[in-house]
């Protein structure tokens, strides 16, 4: 595990090792308003089906996951809670914000209890637009983080050094 | 005191003086528990701190306002066409249902009334509206109580209820169909015979709820007598929608109290009530809902009238000066505006009356003396939506 830790890994592996990455993301859903039950759909409901995708919503806590689904509002009160939740997580982590809320304000871009946007907090990999996006648009979202985790440099993001924002 | 002579005695009472000495250490002010924010019983964001002793509840204290938006400030500077559009946010599970009350007190100040198909029409989203919010209710409770498979039927059968929502409104979630004075649109071509199978299959989802849920052994034996909420107190608290009918109280504002505009007294159908005021009554009362608000968006859709979707209103709508209070009885309980307008563009104040705050209210008298795990049945029972409590 030496060489993977450093990042110096060659080539053949690291691609095997993010095939297998890609397909066992262990999601949390972290819901707070309608985009949680539009995340309900996608993740528990027979018909939208996420788990076809590799993508296994039912960690018990935040400490097992790979990937959190920030869908909804958070507001300046929910805030510490967030941060507190992206630290928990085990490196290497992603994060979907889903939804105008968590994306930029959205609706209450002009309200004075609302964080506007998730990504002056945590740093965001993949932005779902929509107000609350449909469950077929947070499955794109969840296809192009598969698609950045498959030709991502260990390197780059296995270092381990926590990403600052702003 | 008598002496002790017996050495094998006076051990024995020096490791129970030890003991008791020890226990009186490790005697504390109980455990303090903390749901929340985030938990998955409580429907997104609300926390819970529980003071337990043992396994016993002793106080319980909801902390709202994780999910609060502003929304009374930000409806200040929105026009009336924009909150229309906002307002659909509050409760989101029956988003039309929240549109219905606004539009009515806006129309009630400007003195339009809708035609006689458009009030139909509303009446018929209202109701299916309801259906969607309620059978959601009826999955995520069994999933509460560990029972998964109830939320995944719930989850399958709700999209029968928002494909109708959705090809009528263009809206899957938050419709913004209701314009002051009437609605957007005409209804699409074949969606009255579509509605009817929708609710067809909804009734048979009511009916599989009953056998799998509620007629479930551990089901019942974790809710029959638990967070039981007599009707004097229920309605000191002042619970409204199913929390108050399953207390026994026959109230219900579409029959008690429907303000105009809303076709109710069109449709034969029933206030169902439970005396128990337990968990199950609740559980029971909302399911009967979903079954009545089916049967009533049958009945309406075979009688709406033909004719125009809108009355006539200026383009650019101005609200006289005056003040309206107008509430109906939404999924969670009864929801009113009370829009007071300077004549202006957008309203000078907007108080919203919504139920779920005033439901989980009780929670403290409610949870208190109850066991931990029966505290996850009254909050699932109790049925709140959180963009509703904290707005």
């Amino acid at each position: 595990m030496g060489l993977v830790e450093s990042g110096r890994v060659p080539k053949p592996l690291s691609k095997l090792l993010n095939l297998s990455r890609k397909y066992s993301i262990w999601a949390y859903q972290w819901g707070l308003a309608c985009c949680a039950i539009e995340m309900g759909a996608a993740f528990a409901s027979p018909r939208y089906d996420v788990m076809r995708l590799g993508v296994i919503p039912f960690p018990a806590s935040p400490r097992q996951a790979d990937l959190v689904v920030i869908a909804g509002t958070v507001t300046d009160k929910l805030a510490p809670a967030v941060v507190r939740l992206y630290e928990q997580m085990p490196d290497p982590k992603y994060v979907i914000s889903m939804g105008s809320c968590a994306n930029c304000g959205g609706p209450y871009w002009d309200s004075y209890s609302v964080t506007k946007g998730v990504d002056q907090l945590i740093p965001v990999d993949v932005y779902v637009p929509g107000c609350p996006p449909r469950p077929e648009a947070l499955l794109e979202g969840i296809l192009l983080l598969q698609e950045r985790i498959a030709h991502e440099d260990m390197a780059e993001r296995w270092k381990g050094e926590p990403i600052v924002v702003n | 005191m008598t002496a002790v002579s017996d050495p094998s005695q006076l051990s024995d009472l020096v490791a129970e003086a030890t003991d008791t000495r020890v226990n009186l250490d490790f005697e504390s002010e109980g455990m303090t528990l903390n749901m929340g924010p985030q938990h998955p019983a409580t429907h997104g964001t609300l926390r819970i701190v529980a003071k337990l002793d043992g396994e016993q509840v002793i106080s319980a204290e909801p902390i709202c306002g994780y999910m609060h938006r502003g929304y009374e400030k930000i409806v200040e500077v929105r026009s009336y066409p924009q909150i229309n559009a906002l307002i659909n946010r509050i409760d989101w599970l029956g988003s039309f249902a929240n549109e219905v009350p606004f539009i009515l007190a806006a129309e009630k100040l400007m003195g339009v009334e809708a035609p006689p198909r458009a009030q139909w029409i509303r009446t018929i989203l209202f109701e299916m509206s309801r259906v969607a919010n309620i059978s959601l209710f009826l999955g995520d409770f069994g999933l509460q109580l560990g029972g998964m498979t109830a939320g995944f039927y719930a989850f399958r059968d709700r999209e029968h209820v928002l494909n109708m929502i959705e090809s009528a409104t263009g809206g899957r979630f938050h419709p913004n169909f209701d314009r002051i004075g009437g609605l957007k649109d005409d209804l699409p071509k074949g969606w009255i015979a579509d509605s009817h199978v929708a609710m067809d299959k909804l009734l048979a989802f009511c009916d599989e709820m009953e056998d799998l849920l509620v007629g479930n052994e551990i089901f019942q034996s974790r809710t029959r007598g638990i967070g039981v909420i007599p009707a004097d107190i229920a309605l000191n608290y002042g619970l409204s929608g199913a929390n108050l009918r399953a207390s026994g109280v026959d109230w219900d504002l579409r029959r008690d109290g429907c303000p105009p505009g809303l076709v109710y007294d069109q449709a034969d159908w029933k206030v169902w009530t439970h005396p128990d005021g337990d968990c199950f009554a609740r559980t029971w009362v909302r399911l009967q809902e979903t079954r009545e608000a089916a049967k009533i968006v049958k009945q309406l859709l075979d009688t709406i009238p033909a004719g125009p979707v809108m009355a006539k209103v200026p383009r650019i709508i101005k609200v006289p000066e005056g003040e309206a209070y107008v509430a109906t009885e939404n999924p969670l309980g009864e929801m009113g505006y009370y829009i007071v307008s300077k004549g202006e563009l957008v309203p000078f104040r907007v108080k919203i009356r919504s139920a779920s705050f005033n439901n989980i209210s009780i929670v403290p008298w409610v949870a208190r003396g109850a066991y931990v795990p029966d505290l996850i049945s009254i909050l699932g029972s109790l049925y709140f939506i959180l963009g509703d409590i904290d707005r």
